[in-house]
């Protein structure tokens, strides 16, 4: 039960900062300009308070926490289910719940490696094409190339495994954290649905841009 | 009707097990499921053979008692029904049909279809019910009860804790189970002096008895006879984080 709130919560915190990480990320649609500034700016938040790249260290720690908890947590649950059954069915139609949630687990794996990768990609530029950390909007748009199209597919692949989990993971969030009432889970199923999918629009909306030349 | 049916047949505990498939011949449409097997018996015992061993009581579903995977689905194809009140005319001639027992490690088989539930006694029994001194019933009005409490109380008391939404849990989780119980006392003023210490021992005896863990995918109650709803899970996880944060 505590492994299970430590899951909600840990993944919660996660959401939070795919929103905040997508609403910078359409800044890309305002030109070079200002979605480098916002790229500068990243490194500088929370000065003068805070020295340069502070605040972003202390939010990589509190997110890698996050994702470690959230991880560790689920593999107990996993081994623990996986011990409840040690017998499986002969005869076993597939389960009634959704696709969503029938894939939480190998998602999630799908995710962390697209993570992996994304931060070597465009947070350090070791597998980026450009490499570039003066001039992160046409590393972006190096990234997405055309002729770098398995680069799109793996994204997007990534970004629907993100929507999927998302689609039951907030809804299993919040029934977690005492959502009780038929009504109330009729609204958070619609809920963690609608949020997914702007998540998944928001976060797709860059590469296709790129790929499409509305942005290069 | 002529049918095949794939049974599990298993001796004993410590018995490996197997499927083993027979033919079932001129069964009535209007036959129970259990009357089926009881068909499958008496040819079984006829024949000198060991008849197939399922557990049943009352046979008009409310015991809780019958139940088997039928097809791979916790008391058959029908919804809110137990195995005792599923009849053969939902099946076609010559269906072969595959019946195995509930599985969970809580829950081992002790002779073919039959499963050891004591686990949900020990749910019970860590906080299942509620301290009140016995001697003559109380007046019915001694206590009142708002008509809508009762009515949630009633519909999480129907629960006959017949396993099914453990043995359809792709987790192995009693959680649907326990969830209708702590609802169920927890919704009436007689259930509450106990209230936070009932939540916490009942999770601690689920988890103890090898049950996994809940990810809210909704199978049991898509099985569960008695249609206990998926929000009951909700009411639980509500109680126990308030429960824990209580110091007692």
């Amino acid at each position: 039960m505590a492994l299970k709130l430590l899951m909600a919560v840990s993944g919660l915190l996660l959401v939070l900062f795919l929103f905040a990480h997508m609403a910078g990320n359409l800044k890309i649609f305002l030109g070079a300009t200002s979605f480098d500034h916002y790229a500068h700016w990243l490194r500088q938040l929370g000065a003068p308070l805070l020295p340069d790249t502070w605040y972003l260290w202390i939010q990589r720690t509190v997110l890698t926490v996050a994702v470690l908890a959230h991880i560790a947590a689920a593999t107990v649950l996993a081994r623990r289910a996986r011990a409840a059954r040690p017998v499986r069915y002969v005869h076993r139609p597939k389960v009634q719940g959704s696709y969503a949630a029938r894939t939480m687990r190998w998602g999630g794996v799908i995710i962390l490696l697209f993570v992996i990768y994304h931060i070597l990609d465009l947070t350090t530029g070791t597998l980026n094409p450009n490499s570039d950390p003066q001039h992160p909007y046409a590393n972006v748009v190096a990234d997405f190339a055309p002729a770098r199209w398995y680069v799109t597919l793996f994204y997007t692949l990534s970004i629907v495994a993100v929507g999927f989990h998302l689609r039951h993971g907030l809804f299993s969030a919040a029934r977690t954290l005492g959502q009780q009432t038929a009504r109330g889970e009729r609204i958070a199923r619609g809920a963690a649905l609608a949020l997914a999918l702007v998540l998944v629009v928001g976060y797709l909306s860059v590469p296709f841009a790129v790929l499409t030349g509305l942005v290069s | 009707m002529n049918l095949s049916v794939r049974v599990w047949r298993q001796s004993g505990p410590d018995d490996k097990g197997r499927m083993v498939t027979y033919d079932v011949k001129d069964i009535s449409p209007d036959a129970s499921f259990l009357e089926m097997l009881d068909v499958l018996n008496e040819k079984l015992i006829l024949d000198g053979d060991d008849p197939v061993a399922f557990d049943h009581d009352c046979r008009e579903g409310i015991c809780g008692m019958c139940g088997m995977m039928i097809n791979g689905v916790a008391h058959g194809p029908e919804r809110a029904t137990t195995t005792c009140q599923l009849h053969m005319r939902h099946f076609a001639d010559g269906d072969v049909i595959d019946v195995e027992p509930w599985r969970a490690s809580a829950f081992p088989v002790i002779k073919d279809l039959v499963v050891d539930r004591s686990a949900f006694d020990r749910i019970i029994q860590a906080g299942g019910y509620i301290t009140a001194p016995t001697g003559t019933a109380p007046d019915a009005h001694a206590t009142p009860v708002p008509k809508a409490d009762a009515d949630a109380a009633f519909e999480a008391a129907t629960c006959i804790g017949c396993g099914a939404c453990v043995a359809a849990c792709p987790n192995g989780s009693s959680m649907l189970f326990t969830a209708a119980k702590v609802a169920h006392l927890g919704l009436l003023p007689q259930g509450q002096p106990e209230r936070d210490g009932r939540v916490l021992d009942m999770i601690d005896a689920q988890d103890e008895a090898g049950f996994g863990g809940c990810t809210n995918m909704g199978e049991c109650t898509t099985v569960c006879p008695k249609g206990i709803p998926l929000n009951l899970i909700g009411r639980l996880n509500t109680d126990y984080r308030k429960a824990a944060r209580t110091p007692h």
